[in-house]
């Protein structure tokens, strides 16, 4: 849920929200209407005018051969939601088959991530699956974890931001946290609910600058949005969120950001340095990645993996996601894979530091 | 404000907007006159095609035919003696025996001018006083929208028709089931008993239309209501007679205005609710205030409460946009709708989204103003929208009541989810409880969970917080006032009476 209500903040401040909002309505019918037809046994679906560049990533002789379903685990609306049906659509152009975007919102991702892991594994089933599935299974919510996934293609990710209201008494980061450490407790910060992505962001600085992970606490929130709105009515005095869902009060000026949580600097915010350029060697943040049940057929993986990437690395993906404010972040199968394999290990680390398993 | 008002217009000027009001007004005028049938019903069949629309045609739709619903809601009122819509069930004797009486036409045309009019004035306290809610909503922090949710919980049961205990049963009802599912603030998940499909708690788009619409299925299929003949009656010269009558008693048609977007405006409180008020308030102000009901029929609590519960509709919108907390069951579809669309109310929205506002506002007094031609031919249709045989209506009910669950989120689970709320809104029903606490305790009780343990979190349980802030301090006494409403009804009605004779 609050993931889901974070990033279609970021989405709906852009000016050309109503454009694609109607886009999107469209896309869901059109794709509704596909997927009838595709359902009586529809022989029409090779598109004929997939052009020869994309046959560089027909791998698979046999894939695909029929409609795919692609599952989002949270709302419709939300941001993972209009990215999986970007992807989707892409997909669909490319592999000349529909790409049905189904969401199954709801337990924090868990309803959504399973309907991935449990789908047949011939790829006629895949899905975005999302930063929390290195989270749930640390929380005891589920036991499904990266290991009931194939990961396919990461597709995108966002680096948490720290921001505070603009007549907050600190100028820096360095400020807020020897605040912090001489007034433990005292500053409270917010942007998902308690063990959410941004609350481990936050206690993962917090313990990898040395200090107690009480020393800023915690106030759940149902998402950056309503956060931000406790942050602008003084109730609390730092957000921790993607720049990209802060922009509109960023930008307003009522609202500071003090440092972000990437390997590198912002190009949207070029003064606003790393924890790493401030001597805290933290990185944490969103992601996304397109993945399928485990157990898939190597060639299957390798023809979605090229597709995908060729989807990320083309123009009009960066520039709906720059247009969106969110962050592009192209990983194949092995990186991907790796990558998931250490987010879960950190996450494990500090939930169970933060007291946060289950 | 100009500039957004040239936006919205430019928005609201669409084919596509314009079919959709017109059809979901038709569907609106149908669905009120049908006995039963209520106008949440209506709103909650109508959200397998909101999915469908963008978010503005979504919206009007919905806004469409819920006034549509309300006006029509008087029709079989006057013809059958049954209220179309429980927002018309508080004058239903006045418009029967009037039209006993050969002034049918006069009643329902009194009912749909004092229902336009009604509707334009809720809908101009919208326009005019959400944006200025919306301002100090801004500064609303958790334990503001703690005591804006818990005035809501409030006046759902108090200011409700009947048992107030069982009002209460009901609101605890919706309470507890919205408890299941991941806990909002830490995540613990609660009564999902290993289940991770109720990990995402109890969507309460499902319970409702199991509530308004499964179960009024079964009430009709298990004890099928009596075929009633509808009189029929001349429509001619039908909207001049009605107008001046409406101006003879244009200081009631006012109070109605007043009192109904008075009390949509409560957060949990909606038109059916401010009908009763106004018909109480025109009643105990009246000359002939004890008559009404008897005899040979009053046009006069018509008026009152024929305004009042179009204003009310209008008014529940305020609610709804500025603090994302419903102000009835219809508006609580319209609010699940938006969240679905990635639409987030709220006080934000009136700064992000400044032009979709202003093309609500239109459409508000848009739907007023189409309501008196398609209400003209309604009641001239009257007898036929009467005869549509419940064999043909009940399975389209049901076969949209499936559809719309499972377009909720593409599950079985929200279809079951109807079948179990379709069932107990229909026990519940027979022991005559009320319905729409349960909905609003489901919609609201994660608001107050919310914002308490935010505030409580925020404070290391320093709980004074929630009395010495000004602003909720405000909204407790309001809560109070509100809590106290049947005692200040009786010492009103005690003054209105002794002031009569003088």
């Amino acid at each position: 849920m609050s993931m889901s209500k974070i990033a279609s903040r970021g989405l709906f401040h852009k000016p050309s929200r109503r454009v694609r909002v109607s886009g999107l309505a469209i896309a869901v019918s059109a794709g509704l209407l596909v997927s009838g037809c595709a359902q009586s046994g529809d022989t029409s679906s090779t598109d004929p005018a997939a052009d020869s560049s994309d046959n560089a990533c027909d791998i698979s002789s046999t894939y695909p051969s029929g409609a795919i379903e692609f599952i989002v685990p949270w709302a419709a609306g939300g941001g993972t939601d209009s990215v999986s049906r970007f992807v989707g659509i892409q997909l669909s152009d490319r592999l000349g088959v529909p790409v049905n975007v189904v969401n199954r919102d709801g337990g924090g991702g868990v309803i959504g991530h399973t309907a991935i892991a449990n789908g047949k594994a011939d790829g006629s089933l895949i899905g975005m699956t999302t930063v929390e599935i290195t989270m749930m299974h640390w929380q005891g919510l589920t036991d499904l974890s990266y290991e009931d996934i194939t990961p396919i293609a990461q597709v995108n990710s966002d680096p948490s931001g720290i921001t505070v209201a603009a007549d907050a008494p600190w100028d820096t980061i360095e400020e807020l946290l020897d605040d912090a450490r001489a007034n433990p407790g005292e500053i409270v910060g917010s942007g998902t609910a308690i063990g959410g992505i941004w609350d481990l962001a936050r206690a993962g600085m917090l313990l990898e600058a040395g200090m107690d992970v009480n020393d800023i606490r915690w106030v759940p929130s149902a998402g950056s949005a309503p956060a931000l709105q406790e942050l602008a009515a003084g109730g609390i005095d730092v957000t921790f969120a993607s720049l990209a869902e802060n922009a509109t009060m960023i930008g307003a000026g009522e609202a500071r950001p003090l440092a972000i949580m990437g390997e590198e600097r912002d190009p949207n915010y070029p003064d606003v340095p790393t924890l790493k350029e401030v001597g805290i060697d933290f990185s944490m943040g969103s992601w996304r990645g397109v993945s399928g049940p485990s157990g898939m057929d190597e060639d299957i993986v390798a023809e979605l993996a090229c597709q995908v990437d060729d989807i990320v690395q083309s123009d009009e993906y960066i520039e709906f996601m720059t247009t969106a404010g969110f962050g592009v972040d192209g990983k194949d199968t092995d990186a991907f894979t790796e990558f998931i394999v250490n987010e879960d290990e950190a996450k494990g680390t500090i939930m169970e530091a933060a007291g946060l398993t289950g | 404000m100009i500039d957004n008002l040239s936006q919205a217009f430019s928005m609201v000027a669409s084919w596509e907007l314009l079919l959709v009001v017109l059809a979901a007004g038709v569907y609106g005028i149908f669905i009120g006159s049908i006995p039963g049938l209520t106008a949440t019903l209506a709103a909650a069949l109508l959200v397998p095609f909101a999915f469908f629309l963008d978010p503005l045609p979504a919206i009007a739709s919905i806004i469409t035919m819920s006034v549509m619903a309300i006006f029509a809601g008087d029709i079989p009122s006057a013809l059958v003696r049954m209220p179309g819509t429980p927002a018309s069930a508080a004058y239903v004797e006045d418009s029967y025996r009037l039209t006993q009486n050969g002034r049918g036409a006069l009643a329902l045309g009194v009912g749909l001018l004092a229902s336009a009019t009604g509707g334009i004035f809720g809908g101009l306290v919208l326009i005019f006083a959400a944006p200025q809610l919306a301002k100090v909503a801004l500064l609303f922090t958790s334990y503001e929208y703690f005591w804006v949710a818990i005035l809501g919980l409030t006046a759902a049961v108090i200011i409700s028709r009947g048992s107030q205990v069982k009002g209460t049963i009901a609101l605890l009802i919706g309470l507890f089931v919205s408890t299941i599912g991941l806990d909002i603030s830490v995540g613990f998940p609660r009564f999902t008993f290993g289940s991770s499909d109720l990990l995402g708690g109890i969507n309460f788009i499902p319970a409702m239309i199991g509530l308004f619409g499964l179960s009024q299925v079964l009430r009709n299929v298990i004890s099928p209501p009596p075929a009633a003949l509808p009189i029929r009656i001349e429509s001619k010269g039908l909207l001049r007679n009605a107008a001046s009558t409406l101006w003879n008693y244009k200081k009631t048609a006012v109070g109605g205005n007043v009192i109904g977007s008075a009390i949509g405006t409560l957060p949990g409180a909606g038109g059916d609710i401010a009908a009763w008020v106004a018909y109480a308030v025109t009643k105990n102000g009246a000359k002939e205030g004890k008559n009404f009901g008897s005899g040979t029929g009053h046009i006069q609590p018509i008026v009152g409460a024929s305004s009042a519960n179009n204003a009310g509709v209008g008014s529940a919108y305020i609610p709804t946009l500025v603090f994302g907390i419903p102000g009835d069951t219809i508006t609580a579809i319209l609010l699940g709708v938006l969240l679905v669309k990635g639409v987030q109310p709220g006080p934000s929205l009136f700064d992000s989204q400044a032009p979709l506002l202003y093309s609500i506002f239109i459409v508000f007094i848009a739907a007023n103003i189409l309501m008196i031609p398609l209400g003209y031919l309604a009641i001239r249709g009257s007898g036929m929208l009467l005869r549509v045989p419940n064999s043909v209506l009940m399975p389209i009910i049901v076969a949209f009541c499936v559809v719309g669950s499972f377009s909720i989120n593409n599950g079985l689970l929200e279809v079951g989810i109807m079948l179990i709320f379709g069932i107990l809104g229909y026990l519940l029903e027979q022991a005559k409880f009320p319905l729409a606490p349960v909905v609003l305790g489901l919609v609201l009780g994660p608001i107050v969970e919310k914002n308490f343990m935010q505030s409580v979190i925020k404070t290391e349980w320093d709980l004074t917080q929630f009395l010495t802030r000004p602003m909720s301090a405000a909204l407790m006494i309001l809560t109070i006032i509100v809590l106290l409403y049947p005692v200040l009804q009786k010492l009103i009605g005690r003054l209105l009476r002794y002031r009569k004779p003088l």
